[in-house]
């Protein structure tokens, strides 16, 4: 029976039915099952997670960008007002943990510093793109790691950008036009016009025209709030006809009536922050957090990130197969790719080490040389030596000679004087003596 | 027995992030709105569920589905006697979309007929090992695509209830062979099937050594301990682990009893009631399945089990060790093998270094 079982194809060792696709049927029930808690048992993971959210601020210096994030969250973020000066565009991010009840968020708040400040701002929008590229690539690192931390990773990748507008009461300037053009692919732009209380109300509407008039003709796709869901549709819908939102920021309270509210005092009167006569803030926190926080997370993955993904990945040179051929088309990239390197690797290595045959040689060759040098040296000295040896000995040579000449003249000296002395010729011998001497 | 089984915590996302401020709020913001966001999506969406039964023939799978989800899933099958046993394992699924409050839940439930009905059942769990691959293989694939869906089809089984026969004395040879090796690709919760015929000594006796076989053999079925967070998880958890494997009995049929109209088994001596906790556990069985933990499976399934199928997939083809390894797609891609062993990434994670013993098993 064995052998029975395992001699076909794996295919008939688990004949499975196909589960049928889309179309299953809906079966009664027949009493309360439980599962309507799914929700909730979804919600406390989620929270047990805890949630994170980025926001991207691009705006000139001066536009209340770091006020309106205040205000938004109730809270005093940290940072103090940027000057004028800056040479280029930067980015300047914090993040905070926030508490609210039960839920914990892990906010991060991105801001422009310089934007709109040089001269030529040809390139002003360029750090911006890549900061939200750069974040990407991140998570899609993060994502293609054979081990990865996926449900802990910090999710840095840009939410929603909120792109202030200067209340000049005229039409965008082009400054804005180009980056929120370049921005708009790669996330969820929102244009409100900053430090509204400078205009008044017909103008405001005059401009609000201007402004999303601009920006469908040049084709700008800022982010709509969605209205398929039934329980945002209409709330939705309402709030995508006042875009873009005036809003101002404040940080300041003044008691107004018996409250104390946000507000801003004018010698000429007080603009109130959460009045929705005043201005468009109200609708504009509804928007961002209350209703939509969620679907602009879902967006930013969904969309902007896929794309992102996609782009990255077919440059790369990746392409889905078709269903024919190997499944794994990423991991025969890996291999063609890992085997280039290697391949690199080594040339590199083999390069290294002829250079260090050539080295040693070279050493070698010096080395040669000098010892030859030293032989020669030390073979010169020695002759010289040798020479110098030779003078000597036959000086002494000479002087033994000369010593020996001498006692023999002494000797011959002495038998004449005594053969003198005999013959008494001592005056001869004092001659002698004295020629002697 | 793992050795590479790394310490578990489900650190939240703030351990792994650079340094962040924690900052007084000054009033109510509405941050909480999000949950609410989060809910409506997800009853929009719709969940999914996909539930393996495994035992063998008689012990009353297909009833326990049905009572379980109280619908008539399946028909209990009976083979007739001129049938001959089919020779191979043959898998069968059946998806259902059930409703309840507004909540979609799209169930798929996957028999296994003639699981250990053969005189040799030698390898008889490699069919559901490869099923069980096979639906990690096709969510993988959906997954490295370029241009993927927005949503990828989630056909990987979360749980998978395994049938204890109610022998009274031991988990049997079969049993331990294949809990072992499933207990490592799956979430797999034993139950001891028609438990009427033990009585209230024998169950907790037999219950005493099934759970002594299992620590014996190094078998960890769900809830995990490894992946307890935090004390509150501990404490519940521990509980259900005293109580594994559960006792139960199914039923479809109703009858009365004191006026009631319940599910239950009629014998000549009584009425075995099913939701009665006095009578079988059945309801801690629902409870955990569907009430408290279905998210806790789908979860562990999809982090861990998934995440190891996943690494195991990926190092096939290189020559690496089972170090991690991975290409850098910024310049000049690389695989640079960092060191093996705990990750270089800061908090622990629950994907554990299962992968290693996996690869050993599969055939």
């Amino acid at each position: 029976m064995e052998a029975e079982a395992n001699s076909g194809s794996p295919e008939d060792s688990w004949a499975f039915i196909q589960r049928p696709g889309e179309g299953c049927r809906t079966v009664p029930l027949a009493g309360h099952v439980g599962f309507d808690s799914l929700p909730d048992q979804l919600v406390n993971q989620s929270v047990s997670q805890g949630f994170c959210f980025n926001i991207l601020c691009v705006g000139e210096t001066g536009l209340g960008k770091s006020t309106l994030m205040d205000t938004l969250f109730n809270t005093k973020f940290e940072g103090e007002p940027a000057t004028h000066t800056q040479p280029g565009v930067q980015l300047q991010s914090n993040t905070y943990d926030l508490q609210e009840s039960n839920v914990g968020l892990k906010l991060t708040i991105v801001s422009t510093v310089g934007f709109g400040d040089q001269i030529n701002k040809e390139d002003s929008y360029r750090p911006i793109v890549e900061f939200i590229d750069a974040q990407f690539e991140a998570y899609l690192q993060e994502e293609l790691k054979i081990r990865r931390l996926l449900h802990n990773y910090h999710d840095s990748r840009i939410h929603a950008c909120l792109y202030f507008i200067a209340p000049t009461g005229h039409s965008l300037k082009s400054l804005d036009l180009v980056t929120m053009k370049k921005l708009d692919s790669k996330v969820n732009v929102i244009p409100i016009i900053a430090k509204s209380d400078a205009i008044s109300k017909s103008e405001l509407t005059k401009f609000k025209i201007k402004i999303t008039s601009e920006l469908v003709s040049n084709g700008v796709q800022i982010y709509q709030f969605p209205t398929d869901d039934e329980a945002v549709a209409e709330i939705n819908g309402t709030m995508n006809a006042h875009l873009p939102f005036a809003v101002i920021g404040s940080t300041e309270e003044l008691k107004i009536g018996n409250k104390m509210v946000k507000a801003r005092q004018y010698p000429w009167g007080t603009v109130q922050v959460e009045n929705e006569a005043h201005c468009d803030f109200v609708k504009l926190r509804e928007m961002l957090i209350r209703v939509n926080m969620e679907d602009l997370r879902e967006q930013t993955h969904s969309r902007h990130y896929e794309l992102y993904r996609r782009c990255k990945l077919e440059e790369m040179g990746f392409k889905d197969t078709d269903p024919d051929s190997k499944p794994f088309s990423l991991q025969e990239t890996y291999e063609a790719k890992r085997n280039e390197f290697l391949g690199e690797l080594q040339k590199k290595e083999e390069e290294m080490r002829q250079m260090f045959v050539q080295r040693v040689k070279e050493k070698e060759a010096e080395l040669k040389e000098a010892e030859k040098e030293l032989h020669e040296k030390f073979d010169r000295l020695k002759k010289l030596h040798q020479d110098e040896k030779k003078k000597l000995e036959d000086k002494k040579k000479s002087l033994d000679d000369e010593v020996n000449a001498f006692k023999q003249r002494k000797t011959a000296a002495e038998l004449l004087q005594s053969q003198g002395s005999q013959a008494g010729g001592s005056q001869t011998l004092k001659r002698d003596k004295e020629k002697k001497n | 027995m793992d050795p590479l089984r790394q310490s578990p915590s489900r650190s939240s996302s703030r351990a792994s992030s650079p340094r962040t401020l924690p900052s007084e709020m000054l009033g109510y913001v509405g941050i909480e709105a999000v949950l609410d966001q989060l809910k409506i999506k997800a009853m929009k969406m719709g969940f999914e569920f996909n539930i393996m039964v495994v035992g063998q023939s008689g012990l009353g799978k297909s009833t326990m589905v049905n009572t379980l989800f109280k619908s008539k899933m399946w028909k209990s099958t009976m083979p007739g006697l001129g049938v001959p046993t089919p020779q191979t394992l043959q898998l069968q699924s059946v998806t259902h979309v059930i409703e309840e409050s507004g909540v979609k839940l799209k169930l798929t439930v996957t028999d296994t007929p003639g699981f250990g009905d053969q005189i040799n059942n030698d390898k008889c769990w490699d069919p559901i090992l490869g099923y069980i691959n096979e639906q990690y293989e096709h969510y993988l694939q959906e997954e490295i695509l370029i241009t993927r869906q927005r949503h990828i089809p989630d056909t990987r089984v979360h749980c998978c209830v395994y049938f204890v026969p109610p022998t009274g004395h031991w988990l049997r040879p079969l049993d331990i062979e294949f809990l072992r090796r499933l207990c490592r690709t799956v979430n797999v919760v034993p139950v001891i099937a028609r438990a009427d015929s033990l009585t209230i000594e024998e169950r907790e006796a037999f219950r005493h050594r099934i759970q002594e076989n299992l620590k014996t053999h190094g078998i960890e079925v769900y809830p995990q301990q490894c992946f307890d967070e935090d004390i509150n998880d501990k404490i519940l958890n521990s509980k259900i682990r005293e109580r594994i494997p559960f006792a139960v009995v199914g039923a479809d049929q109703e009858h009365i009893v004191n006026g009631r109209c319940v599910l239950g088994r009629k014998t000549k001596w009584g009425i075995i009631e099913v939701e009665n906790m006095a009578h079988c556990e059945f309801p801690l069985l629902r409870d955990l399945l569907i009430r408290s933990h279905l998210q806790d499976l789908k979860d562990i399934t999809h982090n861990v089990h998934y995440e190891n199928y996943r690494i195991f997939r990926l190092n096939e083809s290189h020559v690496l060790p089972r170090g991690p390894g991975w290409v850098n797609l910024a310049r000049a891609p690389a695989s640079v093998p960092a060191p093996a062993g705990p990750q270089a990434n800061p908090g622990p994670s629950k994907v554990g270094g299962w992968a290693k013993d996996n690869s050993d098993e599969e055939c």
